[in-house]
């Protein structure tokens, strides 16, 4: 019964023309993914030794354990960005002969062998081998690993649960949070607290049995919430959410652009998927935080150019990655409309530059931080308008994969995935690469000045880019149209 | 006037449609039948540039459709659902269509005056979504904003087909309505013969991508089509 249903995912995937378009991107998904499972075998490895020899008073499983309410809340918070829901179309199944039960026992069960619940096990098992050569009690310490393999897939389901609620989200990270500074200002030792608790499952191994629990708890609450909506009840007849129509007229200002404009805005307002995006905008904003607090950065100037790139660019890179596959679902309508593509092109260059500005204004208080700090934040800026918007909207030209907005699709969450972050690299590697080239080669005023040069090039030649970029559009307009038809 | 000559599309050796010339004259309510696969949408997606053509081209209007975009100016159409935007209201798409039209907000409103009985209290003022209307709903908006701005050339695939009865015999009075008042070329296709012949002066029918009838309407027409049809 099972072998029909990997058959179709197997088909669903490899026929998709995002997979044949892209096979680079799966390569460099892949190449990522290795490195990850070495860094952490090698830490697995490794990481008994260096404990021991960090804090020689200590046993090294007891600070593992006081460790991993970090790592279960990090875990979780890594999930909620980078993990796809499982996803499988239900709808042509619902009708034929397959019992219920079994697809929504096959859609949890595959996201189980995911690729997010096998990367801690590089860490895990190797550390606890580890253990054994060195005369844990080996009962013991295979209880610990089952719990942790247990955890892990709780998490796992979880993640299903929060289902990109950003509520949860927003509560992870301020766990996370208080439960490191109640620790620093030793106030609690939270972390330590619920390690303890991971003590007792070595020294005890019968607690295991509570990880048990708790997975089998969250597979059967996944399970019964995933089974209601195995109806076209769910799929047909949501609640039916009133319209809200905000004034936009405001965007009046931008001329023949403006409808282009504000149904960018609608779009971003009223679709669950662009709206969750918003919240990174805010991450990237406090990006900078991360490094400016620290002493060690504070004489690193290219550090300085990555946040830089980053914080005024966060919206350039999540929105504009996806042009035009925002307007996929109806882009034949606007090849057959009378419009030229350039004013359509035109409009998310200006919504980007717009964003742009905003988020250098909102960044402007990192100013605390030294006038260094500003003035490399300031070259970002232009350049990210001269030359990422423009790289950007030119990368565009190769999108070939459809985003389906609709809220009705309710097992849709495609193309949420890790994809999205890798195109970031390449926009701010560049910079950065150049700008420490050019402050070794002869200082940071003239490194600076570079970036500005670039971006205000970019300005400068703003029309004729967009001519090559309208070209490079035109192109590819009817193999985008085709791609943009398939539903998959 | 719309010239097609020496049109073929195939995709790698199979040729969907193949059409040496064909001449709809402005003004004309033109009718196309066929079953499925006999190329009727891809000739629509032709004539609209989102399809490319292996050779020949379309002209309409003296505008070559795969060389400039002129003719969008002047050419309306609705192919399928795809030509909605899902997270507008009603309002919102026809003010989008209306902005890329050339219409003020005043326009607009007229405009849509027009066709209160068609949309039948079920379409205005809704306060929803255009993907939370049904499929008959949806079409009517797309129906209508085909015509918003004028145009000379309104293209509409299967009008018909999801519209309830009463809807239907009014979308077929607003086409009538619609030639009567101005020089307007209407190009339909249909499954369903009884519309057609109603609707449409010419039809043309399609078989693998040739055509293989055009006939001028008249009171023998539907049983001359059921009758070709009827194999």
């Amino acid at each position: 019964m099972i072998v029909p249903f990997l058959k179709l995912e197997w088909k669903q995937y490899f026929r998709s023309s995002y997979w044949q378009k892209s096979i680079f991107l799966n390569i460099l998904l892949a190449f990522f993914a290795l490195y990850f499972m070495a860094s952490f075998l090698i830490i697995g490895i490794g990481g008994y030794y260096i404990l021991k020899d960090q804090f020689p008073t200590q046993d090294p499983l007891v600070v593992v354990n006081g460790f991993l309410m970090y790592v279960i809340l990090g875990d979780l918070i890594f999930r909620y960005i980078m993990q796809k829901l499982p996803v499988m179309n239900i709808k042509p199944l619902l009708t034929l002969p397959v019992n219920k039960n079994m697809i929504v026992h096959f859609i949890l069960m595959k996201s189980a062998i995911s690729i997010f619940n096998l990367f801690s096990l590089f860490f895990y098992i190797p550390f606890a081998v580890v253990l054994i050569l060195n005369r844990y009690d080996a009962i013991g310490v295979l209880a610990w690993l089952f719990s942790m393999i247990l955890l892990t897939q709780s998490a796992n389901f979880f993640n299903f649960l929060i289902n990109k609620n950003s509520r949860v989200f927003v509560g992870l990270i301020a766990i996370l949070i208080i439960g490191f500074v109640i620790q620093k200002f030793e106030i609690f030792n939270l972390a330590g607290f619920i390690g303890e608790g991971f003590d007792a499952v070595y020294s005890n191994p019968v607690y295991a049995i509570i990880f048990l629990v708790l997975l089998v708890f969250l597979y059967n609450f996944n399970y019964k919430q995933l089974r209601n909506e195995v109806y076209l009840d769910a799929l047909i007849s949501q609640e039916v959410k009133f319209a809200k129509s905000a004034d936009l007229s405001f965007t009046d200002r931008f001329g023949d652009i403006a409808p282009f404009i504000k149904n960018d805005l609608r779009l971003m307002m009223r679709n669950k998927r662009t709206k969750s995006s918003l919240w990174m905008l805010l991450m990237g904003l406090l990006y900078g935080l991360v490094f400016y607090t620290q002493p060690i950065y504070a004489d690193m100037e290219v550090i300085f150019v990555l946040v830089g790139i980053f914080s005024t660019g966060i919206f350039l890179m999540n929105f504009g990655q996806f042009i035009p596959a925002w307007d996929s679902s109806y882009y034949k309508m606007l090849m057959s409309q009378n419009i030229k593509y350039e004013r359509y092109l035109n409009s998310k260059f200006m919504l980007m530059t717009i964003s742009i500005l905003i988020l250098f204004v909102l960044g402007i208080p990192y100013v605390y931080f030294g006038w260094k700090i500003l003035a490399v934040h300031f070259a970002a800026m232009i350049y990210n308008i001269g030359v990422n918007t423009h790289v950007i909207l030119f990368g565009g030209s190769f999108n070939r994969k459809r985003i389906n907005l609709d809220e009705k699709a309710a097992f849709n969450y495609k193309g949420t995935g890790a994809v999205q972050w890798l195109i970031g690299i390449p926009l701010m590697l560049f910079p950065m690469g150049l700008f420490w080239m050019i402050s070794w080669l002869s200082n940071f005023e003239s490194a600076v000045i570079t970036l500005l040069i670039l971006g205000f090039a970019g300005i400068a030649f703003h029309k004729n880019l967009m001519t090559i970029i309208n070209k490079k559009y035109q192109e590819s307009k009817y193999k985008m149209i085709h791609a943009f038809n398939q539903e998959n | 006037m719309i010239k097609t000559t020496q049109l073929s599309k195939k995709y790698g050796q199979i040729a969907v449609l193949h059409i040496d010339a064909l001449e709809i004259p402005t003004g004309q309510i033109f009718g196309l039948v066929g079953n499925n696969g006999a190329g009727k949408t891809t000739f629509f997606n032709t004539l609209l540039d989102l399809v490319r053509p292996t050779t020949g081209a379309i002209i309409n209007h003296g505008f070559q459709v795969n060389t400039t975009e002129e003719w969008k100016t002047f050419t309306g159409s609705f192919i399928d659902e795809s030509f909605l935007i899902g997270y507008l209201t009603a309002e919102e798409y026809f003010q989008f269509i209306g902005d890329l039209r050339g219409l003020n907000k005043a326009d607009v409103q007229t405009f849509l005056t027009f066709f209160e009985e068609f949309f039948n209290e079920e379409i205005l003022n809704k306060k929803k979504y255009l993907r939370d209307l049904s499929k008959g709903n949806q079409k009517k908006v797309g129906i209508i904003a085909a015509m918003m701005g004028n145009p000379k050339v309104i293209i509409l695939d299967e009008p018909f087909a999801n519209l309830d009865p009463t809807t239907q015999i009014r979308l077929k009075k607003i086409i009538k309505e619609l030639t009567e008042t101005r020089e307007i070329t209407v190009l339909i296709s249909s499954h369903d013969l009884t519309h057609v012949t109603e609707v449409c002066e010419r039809i043309v029918v399609l078989e693998k991508g040739n055509i293989v009838k055009d006939i001028k309407t008249s009171t023998e027409t539907l049983q001359e089509l059921e009758s070709y049809f009827a194999v």
